[in-house]
């Protein structure tokens, strides 16, 4: 019969214009349900991505495996290099190279050239200390290698990666329990808003979805608008959380490479991240969305 | 066709609303059915459109056997049907034409066969000068025509009419009624719930009625009068 066939094309206008007015009908709850989600989205994101950074500056400390010792500023540069013998006789070195703070300033210089230019006549290699980089060869040691050689008259101090890689990975582990979590109830929280806005506009709309009944609408048909309502807000709260958290990222990360304290950490680039957000949103959009309008619709799946 | 065979229908506390009912109409019928408040009128309509199940007996609507349909058959059963009720059940928000369109558009009509059939019906229920008004801003004759007009636009094969007179005044009730037994010259099943002696009398049709839950009468003519279908 012709109702068969005709019930295979989905009215796709009919559908999302029916979600777009569903979701300017209660634009307090939905404005409500985009902020949380939107929320849900930026805690998740700004956690998972310090987690890649700290992730990212752990494997640079491991690349490097390289200890830096930094000596006393009182020293001249040839009592500086004097040290070098002291500490090849420390047990488990390896090697060790004389990094001066006029040779460590073009260095920096070189990886962050716009702090270069920032810095210009305020700050030179004199702000930063002549070093010692120190290769070993038993990785697992470095705790008490960096140990003896802090003992060393006229090294002020030892740049112990270990300590600092311990303190990043409990970074990494903190970020990646508290975004699990903060996940597994935002989730839930944005669920259920959405839901809540959802089922607000089926219980508006109670009367044509009971003529839509009448007449011979099918379930799925009914359903439509409302899981359109659902993605809708999903995809919009993806959409400005990937651009608050872009905009977080940059302010953020640009705080810390201008920051000499934190030079040590690894920032990845947004260019590099951007696409992997933008799909884990769109992903969380959708499924925050899509399972809010279906837990709300679920009762009148039946007759 | 519409067949029901030792129907009964037992509400879940416990009232037996119809209890043993048979009762057949056959393709081109026009049918009152009848009989005092709670004797089990509207369980039958709602038996027929698949809002309840019955408790015992078989339920047959224009081929699909209502007591073991599939969920997702419900939908192309009821398109069989225009349905019709007192409170005429209109979208208030949208306008005569617009409350067409819904109800073509939800069961996935294409725009060529909206185009031709609204206007239609429009005429069929003489309203083609008012399809741009509301609701709240025709008459209450008037927005029972459009009711039966959109139970008309799917083009069902029967229609059902629980009470379609029940807030009209006697001229208005006869127009309706008249309306239908036109539409039914056209070809389609009609079976009309009503309370009204007087109005039925007016028609020489085919008169069905129930007391508690059974048929006690099944006669063409009269209201009330007893005979041999
Ligand atoms: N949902 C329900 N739950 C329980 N009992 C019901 C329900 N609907 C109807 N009944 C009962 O079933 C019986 C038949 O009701 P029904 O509505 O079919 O009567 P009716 O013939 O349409 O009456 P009326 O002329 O007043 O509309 C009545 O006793 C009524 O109280
Ligand atoms: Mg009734």
């Amino acid at each position: 019969m012709r109702e068969k066939n005709k019930n295979k094309n989905h009215d796709f206008i009919y559908f999302i214009t029916e979600g777009i007015s569903n979701m300017f009908t209660h634009g307090f709850m939905s404005f409500a349900a985009i902020g949380i989600t939107v929320a849900c989205l930026l805690i998740m994101g700004t956690f998972s991505l310090v987690a890649v950074n700290a992730d990212a500056t752990l494997s640079k400390l491991e690349d490097e495996n390289q200890v830096l010792a930094f000596v006393e500023e009182s020293l001249t540069t040839a009592q500086a290099r004097a040290l070098r013998d002291d500490i090849l006789a420390v047990p488990n070195v390896a090697g060790v190279e004389f990094i001066s703070r006029d040779q460590a300033w073009e260095d920096y210089i070189a990886d962050f050239p716009e702090i270069g230019e920032l810095a210009g006549d305020e700050m030179d290699s004199s702000t930063l200390r002549d070093r010692y980089a120190i290769y070993m060869d038993d990785l697992s040691q470095m705790a008490d290698t960096a140990e003896a050689i802090r003992q060393i008259p006229g090294i002020a101090r030892v740049n112990a990666y270990e300590e600092l890689s311990d303190g990043f990975i409990t970074l990494r582990n903190i970020a990646t329990i508290i975004s699990v979590t903060l996940i597994a109830i935002l989730f839930l929280v944005s669920v259920f808003i959405i839901a809540n806005t959802i089922k607000l506009t089926t219980f508006d709309r109670r009367e044509e979805i009971a003529i839509m009944k009448m007449v011979g609408a099918t379930n799925g048909f009914i359903r439509w608008p409302f899981v359109y309502e659902g993605l809708l807000m999903g995809l919009l709260s993806a959409l400005i959380a990937f651009f608050l958290q872009w905009g977080l990222y940059h302010l953020v990360t640009s705080g810390i490479s201008t920051n000499d304290l934190f030079s040590i950490i690894q920032i990845v680039p947004f260019s590099s991240l951007w696409g992997a957000v933008a799909l884990v949103f769109a992903g969380a959009g959708i499924f925050i969305g899509v399972g809010g309008s279906l837990s709300a619709i679920r009762q009148f799946l039946k007759v | 066709m519409i067949r029901l065979t030792d129907v009964i229908k037992e509400y879940s506390n416990g009232t037996r609303a119809l209890n043993g009912l048979d009762l057949e109409i056959k393709d081109g019928e026009f049918v009152f059915l009848v009989g005092p408040s709670g004797s089990g009128k509207s369980t039958i309509i709602k038996l027929l459109t698949g809002e309840v199940v019955p408790t015992e007996g078989r339920v047959m609507v224009n081929g699909f056997s209502l007591t073991n349909i599939a969920e997702w058959q419900i939908p192309y059963m009821r398109r069989t049907l225009g349905v019709i009720f007192q409170d005429f059940r209109l979208i208030e928000n949208k306008t005569v034409y617009d409350n067409m369109l819904f109800a073509m558009r939800v069961v996935g009509a294409t725009p060529k066969e909206i185009k031709k059939r609204i206007p239609y019906v429009l005429r069929l229920v003489g309203l083609e000068t008012k399809q741009s008004r509301l609701p709240n801003e025709l008459s209450g004759g008037e927005q029972q025509r459009v009711a039966i007009a959109r139970a008309l636009v799917n083009n069902p094969s029967t229609i059902i009419a629980d009470e379609p007179t029940g807030n009209l005044d006697p001229a208005r009730s006869l127009e309706i009624m008249t309306l239908l037994k036109r539409i039914n010259e056209l070809g389609t099943t009609v079976l009309v719930v009503t309370h009204e002696r007087d109005l039925v009398n007016r028609f020489d049709e085919r008169v069905v009625m129930l007391d508690r839950g059974r048929v006690i009468s099944d006669a063409v003519g009269k209201y009330g009068v007893k005979a041999n279908a």
